[in-house]
């Protein structure tokens, strides 16, 4: 193990799959010779040069259509796009294009495409540069959506999504890119669909995605001087999902909460809700419970953007109402 | 790749017959879809077939196609089957998609046909892309687009004519300019009337082409394969043609955005029988070889029309599968 950010991890994934695999190239704004707005590519451009590390003009619709077509005719594009909602302006090729051709081929084309760039609220980014969005993909049939909550699974996420065959969001939530933590040297990769159990317990089970984890995990700390077991959960891809742990933590707990930072309507807590409630009625102690980020564009004021995202105060009172049930 | 042989007679000879393919099967879609044998939508190429025709003739089964909702031709200038085409468009699993997609899916990579498609403007973009795989690998493969005027004025056009002109992919950009997009006339969607010139604002050559003079097409395509393989960078065509059937099946031949004059006018233009005529001026081939070739054709595609309708449906239990690669 070693000591290394998230983004450092991410990158130490990128650079093992570009000397591994010469297929592997990447686009973006800055992603050249600049070495990424947050240094996602910070020495790569020296070692393989402007058409593995290619700077876009800003055309994001165009660039995620040419990295499809790079796709169906035998390499493999990174799509750095800095911040997520820059890629709104590409839905129609991500939804129409990206994540059909597989299945209109008849499996006959592969789709080995990797979105990767930053999402979540925070240093007053406003609201765009701040989005999210996972939900929408989850919602479309082809893709898979992978949301590492430290540099650990940054690394071991990334090298998966660099060897999928079917296009890949890799998401890093801004308050993490600095985060540091071990990290397994050489070869290391996280499978996709595949949970993890952050923090066991007894009491309730707690569900956070991506920087939501690190909130969860404090408050599973401090509860516990009063006697209060949490088990965390996650879920590290939102699709596939892996909602076999999350009953079997349910089981065990009889209670539910999720929590995630992206917007409540038809997001990942209905989803995991549906499931739990389907699959899992009988185990329920109690209502399961959501707290998100509230559904409103995300505002610009630390006083505003703090009033919108959940935080450990809103998710520690969402526990006691839980446990209250 | 018919282009190169030098061999003018095995050229027409290729060029004729695949024009002459492609208006026998739309001819034969077009009485299907009356006959309720096609599913969804049926567009047509009726009247353009010179320009798919004269592009594919300089094309290996390597360079990469992609192409619109008016893609038949497209996909029969790239080698589909009439067979495999027909019974995509009647649904069955011997269809070029296996019935996944219909008459704007045809998919046949193992040909470099990379999909025809029901949404206007991304074909642009993923050629652009087949441009940059091929730079990357250094395959020396080509990317196509072909498109209509109804493209021009997408962003999909701007976005893809700059990038492959920004890292000289090597791709082609065919416009089929047939003045209509659906029914509004391009004359109502562009202050200006030529696409070819729009080229000069990316920095690379654009060439204006009549797109009903097949040799001309193949011409032009000739040198921007050249262009494209030397490393030189993609070029934009612009092939001015006519579609002398509807928009799509179903719907009128004429409308407020077109009258019957224009129609009978652009008949006598008709790619098929002006090429005709040059054949028999340049001798390459007579009558009675031409006149073969046709009756040849008009049995392939009664054969192939009966193939498909007995052919058999995609079993429903496979709906789901192919959504991914992998399974977790």
């Amino acid at each position: 193990m070693t000591e290394r950010t998230f983004t450092e991890a991410a990158r130490e994934a990128l650079s093992d799959a570009m000397d591994a695999d010469p297929t592997i190239f990447v686009v973006g704004e800055g992603a050249g010779e600049r070495g990424g707005n947050f240094e996602t590519t910070a020495g790569l451009y020296e070692k393989h040069g402007p058409v593995r590390l290619c700077d876009t003009p800003i055309c994001e619709r165009g660039f995620i259509g040419m990295c499809t077509g790079a796709a169906m005719t035998g390499t493999r594009p990174v799509v750095d796009f800095m911040f997520t909602d820059f890629i709104l302006d590409g839905l129609g090729e991500l939804i129409n294009q990206t994540s059909k051709m597989q299945y209109m081929s008849n499996g006959r084309l592969k789709m080995p495409m990797v979105l990767r760039g930053c999402i979540g609220i925070g240093h007053s980014a406003a609201t765009h540069h701040s989005g999210s969005y996972y939900p929408l993909f989850v919602h479309i049939p082809g893709f898979r959506v992978a949301l590492p909550s430290n540099p650990a699974d940054a690394k071991g996420l990334f090298a998966t999504a660099l060897r999928s065959e079917d296009p890949v969001f890799f998401m890093e939530h801004r308050h993490l890119l600095n985060l540091k933590g071990p990290v397994p040297e050489g070869e290391h990769r996280v499978p996709f669909g595949q949970a993890a159990v952050a923090r066991e317990g007894t009491d309730a089970t707690v569900v956070a995605l991506t920087v939501m984890v690190h909130h969860a995990l404090q408050i599973a700390e401090e509860l516990s001087s009063e006697g209060i077991s949490l088990e965390i959960i996650d879920p590290r891809t939102v699709a596939p999902l892996d909602t076999e742990t999350i009953l079997e933590s349910v089981r065990k707990t009889g209670r539910l909460l999720i929590v995630d930072e992206t917007f409540m309507p038809c997001g990942i807590g209905a989803e995991i809700s549906a499931h739990v409630t389907e699959h899992g009625f009988d185990e329920l102690d109690a209502p399961i419970k959501r707290l998100n980020g509230a559904h409103v564009p995300t505002p610009y004021s630390p006083s505003l953007e703090q009033a919108v995202i959940p935080d450990r105060t809103s998710i520690e009172q969402a526990v006691r109402e839980l446990l209250a049930e | 790749m018919h282009g190169d042989s030098g061999d003018r007679f095995e050229l027409h000879r290729w060029l004729y017959r695949t024009m002459f393919t492609i208006r026998t099967v739309e001819e034969r879609l077009a009485r299907s879809f009356m006959a309720g044998l096609i599913h969804g939508a049926c567009h047509t190429y009726v009247g353009e077939e010179a320009v798919a025709t004269g592009v594919c003739a300089g094309l290996t089964d390597d360079d990469a196609v992609f192409s619109t909702h008016r893609g038949h031709g497209h996909a029969l200038a790239k080698g589909v089957s009439p067979a495999a085409l027909i019974a995509e468009l009647y649904g069955r699993e011997t269809g070029v998609s296996h019935g996944r997609g219909g008459s704007m899916h045809l998919f046949a990579p193992e040909i470099g046909l990379m999909g025809t498609s029901g949404i206007v403007g991304p074909c642009i973009l993923q050629a652009a892309g087949a441009g940059y795989s091929a730079k990357l690998l250094e395959s020396g493969r080509v990317g196509v687009a072909f498109f209509g005027d109804g493209a021009v004025g997408n962003g999909a056009f701007h976005e893809g004519l700059n990038l492959a002109a920004i890292y000289d992919l090597p791709v082609l950009f065919i416009c089929e300019n047939n003045l209509y997009a659906t029914e509004v006339p391009f004359s109502h969607a562009s202050r200006n009337p030529d696409v070819a010139s729009r080229a000069s604002g990316y920095g690379i050559p654009g060439v204006m082409v009549d797109g009903n003079d097949v040799l001309a097409v193949h011409e032009a395509a000739i040198e921007a394969l050249r262009r494209a393989r030397a490393g030189e960078g993609p070029t934009l065509i612009e092939a001015k043609t006519y579609r002398t059937r509807p928009h799509a099946e179903g719907m009128g031949l004429t409308g407020v955005y077109r009258t019957e004059e224009e129609v009978a006018e652009w008949r006598e233009k008709d790619p098929i029988s002006r090429f005709r005529r040059r054949i028999l001026s340049e001798e390459t081939m007579t009558e009675s070889d031409l006149d073969r070739i046709e009756s040849d054709i008009r049995n392939e595609v009664d054969e192939a029309e009966r193939e498909a309708a007995a052919a058999p449906w995609p079993d429903g239990g496979t709906a789901p599968s192919h959504v991914y690669r992998e399974t977790t």
